[in-house]
């Protein structure tokens, strides 16, 4: 049932992406990448991290992703990308540099985690699986608080710090010089 | 349960989506999309690892990565209006220049 689920999702969130990557019209990629967004939301929440789709839904396809749309709106005429491509050939490069890039992940991946055994990254019980340590379901944005209360205080303050930081000079980019 | 490395597997591929995304498209406004897919992509893998290895660290990380995502987008955003009422187009191909 959760492979159904999960497959199911995974196929909307990659259709997504290539409709993002392969259509024409940004404000179309916009809309296709709400849709991956959001997928990947769900997929948060199979993983158990509750806050984080709720944050991703709130922060990038509410935020963000209106930052987006607007943009597009305010700037693109929609005639960007019509018309013949006069770097064709350097582009299209980009296509075996991909699948060589995925190729490396696969293989780091499937050094690191296919070999890796379970017992050996889960340290309190030994052959214990270690979904047994995962915090409940319940629990999971109470203790995510914690860990960021507590360990991730300062790193915590600082973006704040940088979101001040980026709001000012968002506002000084965006000003009309006279 | 799905094991964690079907999650990442599909976070690999849509890494190297969001990669290729950058590298095809001229329109900065759709190359800035496709960061924003590789950021997720990195995301989903810090969850996924996070839930192997039992601890919540991923999670937090991934908190801080939104934060500065959105500070990025909105950064990122004003440049391009800023070069848009400069260039009057918006092509990645006339962005040779560091400064003019």
């Amino acid at each position: 049932m959760s492979y159904v689920a999960f497959f199911l999702i995974a196929a909307l969130a990659l259709g997504a992406a290539l409709g993002l990557v392969l259509k024409k019209n940004a404000i179309h990629g916009a809309l296709f990448l709400v849709v991956n967004l959001g997928s990947i939301a769900a997929l948060y929440l199979m993983l158990g991290a509750e806050f984080l789709a709720a944050a991703q839904i709130i922060v990038y396809a509410g935020a963000i992703m209106v930052l987006f749309v607007f943009a597009i709106m305010v700037l693109i005429p929609g005639k960007e990308e019509t018309g013949p491509d006069p770097r064709r050939a350097y582009r299209m490069l980009a296509l075996p540099v991909a699948g060589v890039l995925f190729l490396e992940v696969i293989i780091v991946l499937l050094a690191r985690v296919g070999s890796a055994p379970r017992a050996a990254v889960s340290p309190p019980v030994a052959g214990s699986p270690a979904a047994a340590s995962i915090p409940a379901a319940a629990g999971s944005v109470e203790a995510l608080g914690r860990i960021i209360f507590t360990d991730y205080l300062l790193p915590f303050e600082l973006t704040s710090v940088l979101l001040l930081a980026a709001m000012v000079g968002v506002l000084l980019l965006a000003r009309r010089r006279a | 349960m799905v094991p964690e490395s079907y999650y990442v597997a599909l976070s690999a591929i849509l890494f190297c989506i969001g990669v290729l995304g950058v590298l095809v498209r001229r329109n900065p406004l759709v190359i800035f999309m496709s960061v924003e897919l590789a950021l997720n992509a990195a995301n989903l893998a810090l969850v996924a690892f996070g839930r192997r290895h039992g601890s919540l660290d991923g999670q937090a990380l991934v908190f801080f990565v939104m934060a500065v995502a959105a500070a990025e987008v909105a950064v990122g955003l004003a440049i391009i209006v800023v070069i848009f009422r400069v260039r009057q187009r918006l092509s990645v191909d006339d962005l040779s220049a560091m400064r003019w």
